[in-house]
């Protein structure tokens, strides 16, 4: 091969690589500066989508209906609020520090709803300091007995083992929800009632002079429809105030709580109607700082914001992933080419990194490893009988799917619902890797087996860490054109004729003695 | 960090000195540009290659038979029936694997040169286990060749076990390079892989004799089983082995070429096979760099690489003559 050929090659390649990162960086610029879209992905935020409906029964006459709104709150923000009512007037009121809206209409006949939608931003709780609503008035309450004596006893006890007012409503709820009931908490339950059990304990608190009131909230569950406003115990000390749950419903501690009614009051006011009813659902949804400008991207369509945004919703979810691949093959080019590990078949570690994201990653190596070591047991017996490569392929995906379906049950009856993410694995990828490694053991020993298993999970878990970063999931998905400055890379990478980091080790014997000793 | 940058930095510069070829190099610099990819069934199926080698007068261990049918095995009795020795090996098969040897009968019993004994039975086995492709690249179908047996020259006696030791030459653009001798162990379980066991031995190119003996990377002396001098080996009929080196690159065309020679005791230095990618542990075997080797031929006049083997081989000798 003459020089010549030679430099117009490398000429070609420089030319190409040129075009290739002049085109991606000039597509990404052009989506940075005209289309404002930022480089970095900024926080993740978490908004509920949160719906109350109103349902009630129009006298014929005028109606007036008042809905309790909710307010900025530790953890929650109201970001955007908005209501559905056609046919009636709608004005979001605040008075008194109680925001409300109203529905308001000269002739409300037969069945009637209402819709009023809150956009509400969740945040790190401690963000934000929001005094207390102000105490509500104390008034006198008195038992008929023998409930008296029974009020008595039990908050005589409560007030023993507690320090202050929150320790003593914490006892007297915990008193009032333990398993095993004392007799007189039975009798008192009995006469009011078990859904009647927080006004009895702000009652309870009210005659020891603890201000309390039963107030209302909502547990935050995505995609839950027809919830009902939770009943909740409050009680003020000094300036501030404390949520009890006093329900013993099990619903999660750690499910977010939005105090819809903060205070004494009401909820739902309807004048004119009857039969009226108040039910909540939700939608969790995160969106990025850039969020409200991706769906105006969606709407730009010039060759230059050639834009992903332009597909629907679960198109683009797709995307996310493919755009993705460039970059774990990006990833394997540098290990296998700049360090020259070594893995068993070329990419099957991005396709094992893809399924590690749907399973997080220790549950995923614990499962691949787990079906992989299953199956070189059950294949190595399988190699005694000799068979052709498809059946024997064949036969391995079927013990594969096997060991996978068996996984799955047994964790489950053990209760570990993590086991039945094994299924995201590719059963075939699987299957090739447990064929491959199974020859290999056969024929270069078990020490090659885990020099390419070891290679190929470092791979993977490389590639895994590239594909989940953030960073790198908001630039391969928002920038496009950085896919042909990989493809770039890619190829610069191919021309790469130097050594392998792991040859320097490899070739030791050969540098050790050309060189001096050092200090 | 630092420290270990700057080890690494060392190193590199110390392995470009010394001329040492990396993969990336070879596939880039040796391989993508000189083996042209159609020229790679004519040394990855060894009946080709034996096809190719006697048009060219090159000589190659006798064929017995070829079998490339399931229905051929029942004649399997009559075409081994005058042979002493034999060898069954997959066409396709690379590294060595597949390879059944027999080196005596006695009657009803074929004989392996581990002293264990096969039956026909297993033998027809082997054969179909060939044909079905279970030795070859991605399981295709391929067809068993049985050869004559080699009997390797007698200076060979201590320095391999349970194989015949086979000398490795570097074939550069017609002119050959590097050589080594590869020596089974029993660590290598009777192969000559060099990365399961094997030891490299280094030769001279001038000379035919040993330079440097190495088992994984550690220099040795002496073969680790049967206590053989490595360092005191010399190749007989080494010119003529270069010679037929360099006959493969006419051959073939494959401008970087492994040749693996083996040396017959009645027939002489004997094509094995070919390789169109060979190692590089040739080089940790030599002490030597396959690039400064690489430069010295480019650097010839290009007239030099269209003379006749002899003149090659000859050039080859004074070029590559170890101090």
């Amino acid at each position: 091969m003459s020089v010549a050929s030679r430099r117009s090659r490398y000429l070609s390649l420089f030319a190409l690589v040129t075009i290739l990162v002049t085109v991606g960086l000039g597509m990404s610029f052009y989506r940075h500066y005209v289309a404002e879209v930022p480089w970095f992905p900024g926080e993740e935020k978490l908004i509920w989508s949160i719906e109350a409906a109103v349902d009630f029964q129009g006298s014929g006459g005028p109606a007036k209906v008042t809905l309790l709104r909710p307010v900025n709150q530790q953890g929650f923000s109201v970001l955007d609020e908005s209501g559905a009512s056609p046919g009636y007037g709608l004005a979001f009121l605040d008075e008194g520090g109680a925001p409300t809206a109203q529905w308001t209409t000269r002739e409300a006949n037969g069945s009637q709803q209402l819709y009023y939608r809150a956009e509400i931003l969740q945040r790190n709780s401690g963000a934000g300091d929001y005094p207390s609503p102000p105490a509500p008035s104390l008034k006198s309450i008195s038992w008929e007995e023998p409930y008296a004596t029974a009020v008595n006893a039990i908050s005589d006890l409560a007030f023993q083992q507690s320090a202050d007012a929150f320790t003593f409503a914490q006892q007297l709820v915990a008193q009032f929800t333990s398993a095993d009931k004392a007799q007189d908490i039975q009798l008192l339950l009995n006469s009011v009632g078990q859904e009647n059990l927080p006004d009895l304990l702000a009652d309870m608190l009210q005659s020891r002079d603890i201000p309390a009131a039963v107030v209302f909230g909502l547990n935050l569950e995505d995609g839950r429809r027809r919830q009902r406003l939770k009943p909740l115990l409050r009680v003020w000390s000094d300036n501030e105030s404390q949520v009890f749950n006093v329900d013993d419903d099990g619903s999660d501690a750690n499910q977010p709580l939005l105090l819809w009614q903060p205070s004494r009051g009401f909820s739902l006011e309807v004048v004119g109607g009857s039969g009226s009813d108040l039910s909540f659902s939700m939608i969790r949804s995160e969106v990025t700082n850039y969020g409200q400008l991706a769906s105006a991207l969606g709407e730009a369509n010039d060759w230059l914001g050639f834009s992903i945004h332009a597909l629907p919703i679960e198109e683009q979810a797709m995307f996310k992933t493919i755009l993705l691949l460039p970059v774990g093959a990006l990833v394997v080019c540098l290990l296998r080419i700049l360090v020259g590990l070594r893995t068993s078949g070329t990419f099957m570690p991005v396709l094992i990194a893809l399924a590690f994201i749907e399973t997080s990653l220790v549950t995923g190596l614990i499962g691949f490893l787990l079906v992989v070591t299953v199956g070189l047991m059950i294949r190595s017996y399988m190699s005694h009988l000799n068979l052709l490569l498809v059946a024997r392929i064949s036969s391995v995906i079927i013990t594969v799917i096997a060991i996978i379906a068996l996984f799955a049950v047994f964790s489950y009856e053990v209760g570990l619902t993590e086991g039945l993410k094994i299924t995201f694995f590719p059963m075939i990828i699987l299957s090739w890797t447990v064929e491959r490694m199974s020859i290999l053991w056969e024929e270069e020993g078990w020490k090659e087996v885990a020099v390419q298993g070891s290679g190929s999970l470092l791979t993977a878990v490389c590639a895994y860490l590239a594909m989940t970063s953030p960073w790198i999931r908001h630039l391969s998905f928002n920038f496009i054109g950085l896919q042909l400055v990989i493809l770039a890379l890619i190829i610069l990478l191919g021309n790469y004729s130097g050594y392998r980091l792991l040859e320097l080790h490899r070739f030791r014997a050969m540098a050790v003695t050309s060189k001096t000793p050092e200090s | 960090m630092g420290g270990l940058l700057g080890n690494l930095l060392a190193s590199r510069r110390a392995l470009r000195e010394r001329g040492i070829v990396g993969m990336n190099g070879r596939n880039i610099e040796l391989i993508a540009k000189y083996n042209s990819r159609r020229l790679y069934p004519l040394v990855d199926n060894k009946l080709k290659t034996k096809q190719l080698a006697e048009q060219n007068d090159i000589p190659v261990p006798g064929l017995i038979h070829a079998i490339d049918s399931q229905y051929q095995i029942r004649g399997l009795p009559k075409i081994l029936a005058r042979q002493e020795g034999f060898a069954i090996k997959p066409a396709k098969g690379s590294g060595g694997k597949g390879i059944l040897v027999i080196t005596d009968r006695r009657p009803g019993q074929f004989i392996k040169p581990s002293g264990a004994s096969l039956r026909l039975r297993d033998i027809r086995h082997h054969v179909n286990n060939i044909l079905s492709g279970l030795f070859s690249l991605g399981g295709s179908p391929d067809v068993a060749v049985i050869e004559e047996l080699i009997r390797p020259d007698p200076v060979y006696d201590d320095l391999s076990v349970e194989g015949v030791p086979d000398i490795r030459i570097i074939v550069y653009r017609g002119i050959p390079i590097m050589a080594m001798m590869r020596l089974s162990t029993r660590e290598s379980d009777g192969k000559a892989n060099l990365h399961q066991g094997a030891v490299g031995v280094g030769i001279c190119m001038a000379t035919g004799r040993s330079i440097n003996a190495v088992q994984f990377t550690h220099l040795v002396t002496h073969h680790p089983d049967s206590g053989a001098d490595l360092l005191q080996i010399k190749i007989p009929d080494w010119a003529k082995m270069l010679n037929l080196s360099a006959r493969c690159y006419d051959a073939t065309g494959l401008g970087y070429l492994g040749a693996d020679i083996v040396l017959d005791v009645n027939k002489g230095p004997l094509l094995l096979e070919l390789n169109a990618r060979p190692g590089l542990a040739i080089q940790i075997a030599n002490g030597a760099g396959l690039a400064t080797r690489v430069a010295a031929v480019d650097a010839l006049p290009p007239a030099a690489l269209s003379e006749s083997p002899e003149r090659r081989v000859a050039r080859a000798q004074a070029l590559f003559a170890a101090e």
